[in-house]
Protein backbone atom coordinates (compact mmCIF):
# COMPACT_ATOMS: atom_id res chain seq x y z
CA UNK A 1 0.00 0.00 0.00
CA UNK A 2 1.02 3.56 -1.29
CA UNK A 3 2.95 5.40 1.64
CA UNK A 4 3.46 1.95 4.01
CA UNK A 5 6.70 1.78 5.85
CA UNK A 6 8.66 -1.33 7.90
CA UNK A 7 10.72 -0.83 10.74
CA UNK A 8 13.02 -3.23 12.24
CA UNK A 9 12.44 -4.11 16.01
CA UNK A 10 14.84 -5.96 17.42
CA UNK A 11 14.64 -9.39 14.55
CA UNK A 12 11.09 -8.23 14.13
CA UNK A 13 9.73 -6.36 11.26
CA UNK A 14 7.19 -4.51 11.98
CA UNK A 15 4.51 -2.88 8.91
CA UNK A 16 3.55 0.60 9.82
CA UNK A 17 0.89 3.23 8.40
CA UNK A 18 2.07 6.98 8.79
CA UNK A 19 -1.63 7.81 8.45
CA UNK A 20 -2.34 6.39 11.48
CA UNK A 21 -1.27 8.89 14.07
CA UNK A 22 -2.80 12.04 12.31
CA UNK A 23 -5.82 9.50 12.01
CA UNK A 24 -6.13 9.07 16.16
CA UNK A 25 -4.80 12.68 16.56
CA UNK A 26 -8.43 13.94 14.85
CA UNK A 27 -10.51 11.51 16.09
CA UNK A 28 -9.34 11.85 19.45
CA UNK A 29 -8.70 15.60 19.43
CA UNK A 30 -5.48 15.12 21.69
CA UNK A 31 -2.05 16.09 20.72
CA UNK A 32 -0.61 12.67 20.85
CA UNK A 33 2.82 13.87 19.66
CA UNK A 34 3.61 16.03 22.87
CA UNK A 35 4.56 13.01 24.45
CA UNK A 36 8.12 12.69 25.80
CA UNK A 37 6.93 9.27 27.65
CA UNK A 38 7.44 10.72 31.64
CA UNK A 39 5.41 7.53 32.38
CA UNK A 40 3.08 9.23 34.59
CA UNK A 41 0.50 8.05 32.95
CA UNK A 42 1.44 4.22 33.43
CA UNK A 43 2.42 4.79 36.95
CA UNK A 44 -0.97 5.98 38.25
CA UNK A 45 -2.92 3.48 36.31
CA UNK A 46 -4.44 0.77 38.31
CA UNK A 47 -4.54 -1.74 35.47
CA UNK A 48 -1.00 -1.35 33.96
CA UNK A 49 0.46 -4.64 35.07
CA UNK A 50 -2.16 -6.27 33.26
CA UNK A 51 -1.63 -4.53 30.06
CA UNK A 52 0.51 -6.13 27.11
CA UNK A 53 1.61 -2.77 26.43
CA UNK A 54 1.48 0.14 28.96
CA UNK A 55 -0.73 3.58 28.48
CA UNK A 56 2.83 5.80 27.06
CA UNK A 57 4.00 2.78 25.12
CA UNK A 58 0.31 2.55 23.01
CA UNK A 59 1.39 6.58 22.61
CA UNK A 60 4.61 5.39 21.63
CA UNK A 61 3.27 3.17 18.87
CA UNK A 62 0.55 5.07 17.24
CA UNK A 63 3.75 7.61 16.72
CA UNK A 64 5.63 4.66 14.91
CA UNK A 65 2.12 4.26 13.01
CA UNK A 66 1.96 0.60 14.63
CA UNK A 67 -1.78 0.53 13.77
CA UNK A 68 -1.92 -3.49 13.78
CA UNK A 69 -0.31 -3.82 17.37
CA UNK A 70 -2.08 -0.73 18.63
CA UNK A 71 -5.54 -1.93 17.84
CA UNK A 72 -5.04 -5.47 18.58
CA UNK A 73 -3.71 -4.78 21.89
CA UNK A 74 -5.78 -5.81 25.60
CA UNK A 75 -4.22 -2.61 26.56
CA UNK A 76 -7.05 -0.38 24.65
CA UNK A 77 -10.01 -2.76 26.60
CA UNK A 78 -8.29 -3.15 29.85
CA UNK A 79 -8.97 0.79 29.85
CA UNK A 80 -11.55 1.86 31.96
CA UNK A 81 -11.75 5.34 31.34
CA UNK A 82 -10.82 6.24 34.85
CA UNK A 83 -9.15 9.36 33.84
CA UNK A 84 -6.14 9.24 36.13
CA UNK A 85 -3.33 9.08 33.42
CA UNK A 86 -5.00 12.59 31.68
CA UNK A 87 -5.19 14.71 34.63
CA UNK A 88 -1.47 13.60 35.70
CA UNK A 89 -0.22 13.99 31.83
CA UNK A 90 2.45 17.22 31.75
CA UNK A 91 1.54 18.22 27.93
CA UNK A 92 -2.44 17.85 28.78
CA UNK A 93 -2.76 14.47 26.42
CA UNK A 94 -6.75 12.95 28.11
CA UNK A 95 -5.54 9.62 26.89
CA UNK A 96 -8.86 8.35 27.71
CA UNK A 97 -9.85 10.02 25.08
CA UNK A 98 -6.81 8.53 22.96
CA UNK A 99 -8.24 4.99 24.16
CA UNK A 100 -12.18 5.95 23.33
CA UNK A 101 -10.90 6.54 19.75
CA UNK A 102 -8.68 3.42 19.18
CA UNK A 103 -11.34 1.01 20.64
CA UNK A 104 -14.19 2.82 18.17
CA UNK A 105 -11.34 2.25 15.37
CA UNK A 106 -10.74 -1.32 16.21
CA UNK A 107 -14.22 -2.48 16.16
CA UNK A 108 -14.65 -0.77 12.95
CA UNK A 109 -11.39 -2.45 11.36
CA UNK A 110 -12.59 -5.68 12.95
CA UNK A 111 -9.64 -5.99 15.19
CA UNK A 112 -10.42 -6.12 18.49
CA UNK A 113 -9.23 -8.80 20.30
CA UNK A 114 -11.44 -8.15 23.53
CA UNK A 115 -14.55 -10.29 22.47
CA UNK A 116 -15.98 -10.79 25.81
CA UNK A 117 -15.80 -6.87 26.51
CA UNK A 118 -17.05 -5.66 22.82
CA UNK A 119 -19.97 -8.08 23.41
CA UNK A 120 -20.95 -6.61 26.65
CA UNK A 121 -20.87 -3.00 25.13
CA UNK A 122 -22.60 -4.05 22.26
CA UNK A 123 -25.56 -6.20 24.39
CA UNK A 124 -25.41 -3.28 26.63
CA UNK A 125 -26.18 -0.96 23.88
CA UNK A 126 -28.96 -3.29 22.09
CA UNK A 127 -30.86 -3.04 25.57
CA UNK A 128 -30.84 0.52 25.53
CA UNK A 129 -32.37 0.60 21.75
CA UNK A 130 -34.55 -2.34 22.66
CA UNK A 131 -36.08 -0.66 25.78
CA UNK A 132 -34.31 2.68 25.77
CA UNK A 133 -32.99 1.80 29.60
CA UNK A 134 -31.00 -1.23 30.79
CA UNK A 135 -32.41 -3.88 32.43
CA UNK A 136 -29.97 -5.23 34.59
CA UNK A 137 -30.30 -8.60 34.79
CA UNK A 138 -31.35 -9.04 31.06
CA UNK A 139 -27.80 -7.68 30.41
CA UNK A 140 -25.84 -9.96 33.07
CA UNK A 141 -27.99 -13.13 31.54
CA UNK A 142 -27.45 -12.17 27.68
CA UNK A 143 -23.60 -10.99 28.26
CA UNK A 144 -23.31 -14.71 30.84
CA UNK A 145 -24.91 -16.63 27.67
CA UNK A 146 -22.78 -15.23 24.83
CA UNK A 147 -19.70 -15.49 26.57
CA UNK A 148 -20.60 -18.90 27.64
CA UNK A 149 -19.58 -17.82 31.14
CA UNK A 150 -22.99 -19.22 32.46
CA UNK A 151 -22.30 -20.33 35.92
CA UNK A 152 -19.51 -17.46 37.64
CA UNK A 153 -21.24 -15.32 39.71
CA UNK A 154 -24.26 -17.23 39.62
CA UNK A 155 -24.26 -17.22 43.71
CA UNK A 156 -23.90 -13.52 43.48
CA UNK A 157 -26.86 -13.14 41.07
CA UNK A 158 -29.15 -15.10 43.10
CA UNK A 159 -28.29 -13.37 46.20
CA UNK A 160 -28.96 -10.18 44.64
CA UNK A 161 -32.21 -11.54 43.63
CA UNK A 162 -33.39 -12.22 46.92
CA UNK A 163 -32.76 -9.35 47.89
CA UNK A 164 -34.86 -7.25 45.44
CA UNK A 165 -32.02 -5.78 43.68
CA UNK A 166 -32.59 -8.10 40.26
CA UNK A 167 -35.99 -7.19 39.64
CA UNK A 168 -37.30 -9.35 36.79
CA UNK A 169 -39.46 -8.01 34.52
CA UNK A 170 -37.75 -5.33 32.71
CA UNK A 171 -39.76 -1.78 32.38
CA UNK A 172 -39.35 0.47 28.52
CA UNK A 173 -39.64 3.98 28.73
CA UNK A 174 -42.73 5.11 26.48
CA UNK A 175 -41.11 7.02 23.93
CA UNK A 176 -39.22 4.16 22.69
CA UNK A 177 -38.90 5.57 19.09
CA UNK A 178 -37.45 8.73 20.18
CA UNK A 179 -34.25 6.66 21.87
CA UNK A 180 -34.04 4.56 18.40
CA UNK A 181 -34.22 7.40 16.22
CA UNK A 182 -31.14 8.39 18.00
CA UNK A 183 -29.58 5.26 17.64
CA UNK A 184 -30.20 5.15 13.76
CA UNK A 185 -29.36 8.95 13.53
CA UNK A 186 -26.10 8.48 15.39
CA UNK A 187 -24.98 5.31 13.06
CA UNK A 188 -25.20 7.61 9.88
CA UNK A 189 -23.15 9.75 11.67
CA UNK A 190 -20.98 7.39 12.16
CA UNK A 191 -20.87 6.49 9.10
CA UNK A 192 -20.52 10.08 8.01
CA UNK A 193 -17.75 10.61 10.01
CA UNK A 194 -15.37 8.33 8.36
CA UNK B 1 -36.31 24.22 46.83
CA UNK B 2 -36.77 21.93 43.56
CA UNK B 3 -34.44 20.13 41.50
CA UNK B 4 -34.83 17.66 38.50
CA UNK B 5 -34.07 14.34 39.45
CA UNK B 6 -32.20 12.03 36.83
CA UNK B 7 -31.81 8.18 38.87
CA UNK B 8 -30.09 6.30 35.97
CA UNK B 9 -30.85 2.15 34.85
CA UNK B 10 -28.34 1.32 38.06
CA UNK B 11 -30.91 2.84 40.58
CA UNK B 12 -33.69 0.80 39.39
CA UNK B 13 -31.97 -2.14 40.04
CA UNK B 14 -28.74 -2.91 41.93
CA UNK B 15 -28.06 0.47 43.71
CA UNK B 16 -31.97 0.37 44.66
CA UNK B 17 -31.16 1.23 48.21
CA UNK B 18 -29.25 4.36 46.58
CA UNK B 19 -32.49 5.53 45.02
CA UNK B 20 -34.63 4.83 48.11
CA UNK B 21 -32.42 6.67 50.52
CA UNK B 22 -31.56 9.63 47.97
CA UNK B 23 -35.58 10.13 47.68
CA UNK B 24 -35.80 9.59 51.06
CA UNK B 25 -33.29 12.23 52.45
CA UNK B 26 -34.02 14.67 49.97
CA UNK B 27 -37.88 14.93 51.08
CA UNK B 28 -36.42 14.96 54.62
CA UNK B 29 -34.52 18.12 53.87
CA UNK B 30 -37.51 19.75 52.35
CA UNK B 31 -35.53 19.53 48.69
CA UNK B 32 -38.05 18.37 46.23
CA UNK B 33 -37.02 15.93 43.45
CA UNK B 34 -39.13 16.21 40.57
CA UNK B 35 -38.15 13.20 38.29
CA UNK B 36 -37.40 13.35 34.49
CA UNK B 37 -40.37 11.94 32.77
CA UNK B 38 -39.68 9.24 30.31
CA UNK B 39 -36.05 9.59 31.01
CA UNK B 40 -33.46 6.84 28.95
CA UNK B 41 -30.63 5.65 29.70
CA UNK B 42 -27.06 7.77 29.54
CA UNK B 43 -25.18 4.95 27.50
CA UNK B 44 -22.53 4.71 29.95
CA UNK B 45 -19.47 3.10 29.33
CA UNK B 46 -20.62 1.20 26.07
CA UNK B 47 -21.88 4.45 23.96
CA UNK B 48 -18.18 5.85 24.49
CA UNK B 49 -16.47 2.99 23.75
CA UNK B 50 -18.35 1.84 20.43
CA UNK B 51 -20.26 5.11 19.39
CA UNK B 52 -18.80 8.71 19.76
CA UNK B 53 -22.42 10.02 18.27
CA UNK B 54 -24.32 8.25 20.40
CA UNK B 55 -22.19 8.56 23.66
CA UNK B 56 -23.34 12.47 23.07
CA UNK B 57 -26.74 11.71 21.93
CA UNK B 58 -28.01 9.52 24.59
CA UNK B 59 -27.36 11.49 27.69
CA UNK B 60 -28.62 14.94 25.65
CA UNK B 61 -32.03 13.38 24.97
CA UNK B 62 -32.00 13.57 29.02
CA UNK B 63 -30.18 17.43 29.68
CA UNK B 64 -33.50 18.24 26.79
CA UNK B 65 -35.90 16.35 29.59
CA UNK B 66 -34.12 18.74 32.14
CA UNK B 67 -34.13 22.15 29.74
CA UNK B 68 -38.07 21.50 29.80
CA UNK B 69 -38.30 21.38 33.90
CA UNK B 70 -36.14 24.69 33.88
CA UNK B 71 -34.59 23.62 37.41
CA UNK B 72 -31.21 22.59 37.98
CA UNK B 73 -31.02 18.24 37.61
CA UNK B 74 -29.33 15.88 40.03
CA UNK B 75 -27.78 12.87 39.22
CA UNK B 76 -26.74 10.60 41.98
CA UNK B 77 -24.89 7.85 40.05
CA UNK B 78 -21.75 9.28 39.43
CA UNK B 79 -21.29 7.22 36.16
CA UNK B 80 -24.20 8.90 34.12
CA UNK B 81 -23.84 12.23 36.24
CA UNK B 82 -20.41 12.02 34.03
CA UNK B 83 -21.70 10.72 30.48
CA UNK B 84 -23.60 14.12 31.24
CA UNK B 85 -21.72 16.94 32.59
CA UNK B 86 -19.77 15.44 29.31
CA UNK B 87 -22.47 15.76 26.63
CA UNK B 88 -23.01 19.20 28.33
CA UNK B 89 -19.46 20.48 28.63
CA UNK B 90 -19.59 19.17 24.21
CA UNK B 91 -22.37 21.36 23.71
CA UNK B 92 -21.06 24.36 24.96
CA UNK B 93 -18.25 24.20 24.00
CA UNK B 94 -17.86 22.74 20.29
CA UNK B 95 -20.33 24.01 18.12
CA UNK B 96 -20.24 21.94 15.37
CA UNK B 97 -20.58 19.08 17.81
CA UNK B 98 -23.51 20.63 19.37
CA UNK B 99 -24.93 21.31 16.09
CA UNK B 100 -24.61 17.54 15.48
CA UNK B 101 -26.03 16.70 18.56
CA UNK B 102 -29.16 18.65 18.09
CA UNK B 103 -29.81 16.99 14.87
CA UNK B 104 -29.49 13.18 16.23
CA UNK B 105 -31.84 14.25 19.55
CA UNK B 106 -33.83 16.78 17.98
CA UNK B 107 -34.13 19.71 20.34
CA UNK B 108 -32.36 22.65 20.94
CA UNK B 109 -29.91 23.20 23.40
CA UNK B 110 -30.09 26.13 26.15
CA UNK B 111 -27.28 26.43 28.60
CA UNK B 112 -30.26 27.06 30.68
CA UNK B 113 -29.70 24.31 33.85
CA UNK B 114 -26.90 22.93 35.89
CA UNK B 115 -26.20 19.20 36.05
CA UNK B 116 -24.81 18.25 39.49
CA UNK B 117 -23.47 15.23 41.89
CA UNK B 118 -26.20 14.39 44.15
CA UNK B 119 -23.18 15.45 46.87
CA UNK B 120 -23.07 18.89 45.07
CA UNK B 121 -26.77 19.61 45.63
CA UNK B 122 -26.76 18.08 49.17
CA UNK B 123 -23.80 20.00 50.35
CA UNK B 124 -24.06 23.31 47.84
CA UNK B 125 -28.27 23.81 48.15
CA UNK B 126 -28.81 22.65 51.66
CA UNK B 127 -25.48 23.28 53.44
CA UNK B 128 -24.10 21.46 56.04
CA UNK B 129 -25.26 23.80 58.72
CA UNK B 130 -29.02 22.94 57.83
CA UNK B 131 -28.06 18.96 57.82
CA UNK B 132 -26.15 19.54 61.07
CA UNK B 133 -29.29 21.06 62.33
CA UNK B 134 -31.49 17.78 61.61
CA UNK B 135 -29.49 15.23 62.55
CA UNK B 136 -31.19 13.48 65.62
CA UNK B 137 -28.57 10.33 65.69
CA UNK B 138 -24.91 11.84 65.49
CA UNK B 139 -23.32 8.78 64.22
CA UNK B 140 -20.49 8.97 66.58
CA UNK B 141 -17.91 6.33 67.15
CA UNK B 142 -18.21 5.15 63.64
CA UNK B 143 -14.64 5.53 61.36
CA UNK B 144 -14.79 5.55 57.77
CA UNK B 145 -13.06 6.50 54.81
CA UNK B 146 -14.77 8.37 51.90
CA UNK B 147 -14.50 6.56 48.40
CA UNK B 148 -14.82 9.20 45.43
CA UNK B 149 -13.95 7.10 42.91
CA UNK B 150 -13.24 7.96 39.15
CA UNK B 151 -16.68 9.97 37.60
CA UNK B 152 -17.48 12.22 39.93
CA UNK B 153 -13.93 14.32 40.03
CA UNK B 154 -12.41 13.05 36.65
CA UNK B 155 -11.33 15.09 34.27
CA UNK B 156 -11.90 18.42 36.32
CA UNK B 157 -12.51 20.69 33.37
CA UNK B 158 -15.47 18.53 32.48
CA UNK B 159 -17.01 17.75 35.99
CA UNK B 160 -16.22 20.88 37.66
CA UNK B 161 -16.02 18.68 41.16
CA UNK B 162 -14.11 19.93 44.19
CA UNK B 163 -10.42 19.37 44.30
CA UNK B 164 -9.48 16.47 41.54
CA UNK B 165 -6.60 14.65 43.90
CA UNK B 166 -8.01 14.97 47.25
CA UNK B 167 -11.72 16.03 47.19
CA UNK B 168 -13.01 16.59 50.74
CA UNK B 169 -16.56 17.04 50.03
CA UNK B 170 -17.85 14.18 50.95
CA UNK B 171 -15.44 14.33 54.44
CA UNK B 172 -16.85 17.20 54.95
CA UNK B 173 -20.45 15.82 55.06
CA UNK B 174 -19.72 12.82 56.62
CA UNK B 175 -18.61 14.32 59.76
CA UNK B 176 -21.66 17.02 59.32
CA UNK B 177 -23.30 13.50 60.48
CA UNK B 178 -20.87 12.76 63.64
CA UNK B 179 -18.88 9.98 62.18
CA UNK B 180 -15.12 10.48 61.55
CA UNK B 181 -13.58 10.54 58.22
CA UNK B 182 -10.39 9.43 58.08
CA UNK B 183 -7.63 10.42 55.82
CA UNK B 184 -6.49 8.05 53.27
CA UNK B 185 -5.00 8.33 49.96
CA UNK B 186 -7.27 6.18 47.31
CA UNK B 187 -9.76 8.89 47.71
CA UNK B 188 -10.05 8.83 43.60
CA UNK B 189 -8.51 5.52 42.54
CA UNK B 190 -10.75 3.59 39.92
CA UNK B 191 -12.46 0.86 41.07
CA UNK B 192 -12.38 -1.29 37.78
CA UNK B 193 -15.84 -0.11 36.70
CA UNK B 194 -17.57 -2.56 34.16
CA UNK B 195 -14.42 -4.70 33.97
CA UNK B 196 -15.96 -6.36 36.94
CA UNK B 197 -17.93 -8.54 34.52
CA UNK B 198 -15.64 -9.08 31.55
CA UNK B 199 -12.24 -9.06 33.75
CA UNK B 200 -13.23 -10.00 37.27
CA UNK B 201 -9.97 -11.00 38.26
CA UNK B 202 -8.52 -7.80 37.76
CA UNK B 203 -11.29 -6.10 39.47
CA UNK B 204 -10.39 -8.39 42.72
CA UNK B 205 -6.96 -6.95 42.89
CA UNK B 206 -7.88 -3.92 42.45
CA UNK B 207 -10.90 -3.99 45.42
CA UNK B 208 -8.56 -5.98 47.63
CA UNK B 209 -5.93 -3.07 47.27
CA UNK B 210 -8.85 -0.56 47.82
CA UNK B 211 -10.09 -2.24 51.32
CA UNK B 212 -6.86 -3.07 52.36
CA UNK B 213 -6.01 0.64 52.52
CA UNK B 214 -9.44 1.47 53.95
CA UNK B 215 -8.11 -0.90 56.56
CA UNK B 216 -4.87 0.41 57.14
CA UNK B 217 -6.35 3.87 57.53
CA UNK B 218 -8.35 2.43 60.53
CA UNK B 219 -11.74 2.70 58.84
CA UNK B 220 -14.98 0.40 59.85
CA UNK B 221 -16.59 1.16 56.66
CA UNK B 222 -16.20 3.08 53.21
CA UNK B 223 -18.73 5.90 52.04
CA UNK B 224 -19.12 6.23 48.44
CA UNK B 225 -21.33 8.12 45.76
CA UNK B 226 -21.28 5.79 43.22
CA UNK B 227 -23.55 2.37 42.00
CA UNK B 228 -20.41 0.79 40.43
CA UNK B 229 -18.38 1.61 42.94
CA UNK B 230 -20.67 0.32 45.61
CA UNK B 231 -21.25 -2.49 43.89
CA UNK B 232 -18.00 -3.58 43.02
CA UNK B 233 -16.43 -2.95 46.89
CA UNK B 234 -19.07 -5.38 47.99
CA UNK B 235 -19.81 -7.86 45.55
CA UNK B 236 -15.83 -8.22 44.60
CA UNK B 237 -14.01 -8.29 48.16
CA UNK B 238 -12.57 -11.50 49.69
CA UNK B 239 -15.27 -13.52 51.28
CA UNK B 240 -15.15 -14.18 54.82
CA UNK B 241 -16.26 -12.91 58.48
CA UNK B 242 -14.53 -9.68 58.33
CA UNK B 243 -15.79 -8.06 55.51
CA UNK B 244 -16.13 -4.62 54.70
CA UNK B 245 -19.32 -2.70 54.41
CA UNK B 246 -19.48 -0.07 51.85
CA UNK B 247 -22.37 2.62 52.37
CA UNK B 248 -24.05 4.92 49.72
CA UNK B 249 -23.37 8.65 51.58
CA UNK B 250 -27.45 9.12 51.67
CA UNK B 251 -27.96 6.11 53.77
CA UNK B 252 -25.66 7.83 56.54
CA UNK B 253 -27.81 10.41 56.54
CA UNK B 254 -30.83 8.73 56.55
CA UNK B 255 -29.53 6.98 59.61
CA UNK B 256 -28.44 10.40 61.48
CA UNK B 257 -31.43 12.17 60.60
CA UNK B 258 -33.38 9.30 62.27
CA UNK B 259 -35.60 8.38 59.14
CA UNK B 260 -37.51 5.19 59.81
CA UNK B 261 -37.37 3.45 56.45
CA UNK B 262 -33.09 3.26 56.61
CA UNK B 263 -33.44 -0.43 57.90
CA UNK B 264 -34.89 -1.48 54.75
CA UNK B 265 -32.28 0.02 52.89
CA UNK B 266 -29.05 -1.73 54.59
CA UNK B 267 -31.05 -4.88 53.93
CA UNK B 268 -29.81 -4.95 50.37
CA UNK B 269 -26.32 -4.79 50.86
CA UNK B 270 -24.20 -7.99 49.90
CA UNK B 271 -22.13 -7.57 53.45
CA UNK B 272 -23.78 -6.92 56.35
CA UNK B 273 -23.51 -3.45 57.69
CA UNK B 274 -25.08 -4.69 61.07
CA UNK B 275 -21.75 -5.11 62.45
CA UNK B 276 -20.58 -1.41 62.37
CA UNK B 277 -24.15 0.96 62.60
CA UNK B 278 -26.92 0.52 64.81
CA UNK B 279 -30.11 0.16 62.72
Amino acid sequence: MKGKMKILAGTETLQTDPNFSAEVREKSGQPIELCYQCQKCATGCPVSHHMDYHPNQILRMISFGLKDRVLTSSAIWLCSACETCGVRCPNGIRISEVMDALRVMATENNLSRAKHTESFHRIFLQEVRARGRVHEATLMAKYKLKSGQLFTDLDLGLQMFKKGKLPLIPRGIKNKKEVRDIFTRSEISREGGK
Amino acid sequence: MKLSYYPGCSLESTAKEYDLSSRSVCAALDLELLELEDWSCCGSTSAHNLNHALASALPARNIALAQKNGVDVTVPCAACFARLRKADYVMRNDEAARKEIEETVGFKYQDNIKIMSLVEAVVGKIGLQAIASKVVKPLEGLKVVCYYGCLMVRPPEVQGFDRVENPTMLDDLTETLGAQALKWSYKTECCGASLSLTNTNVVEEIVSRIINAAREAGAEAIVTSCPMCQSNLEMRQEKGENQMPCFYFTELMGLALGLDEAKGWFRKHLVDPGRVVNL
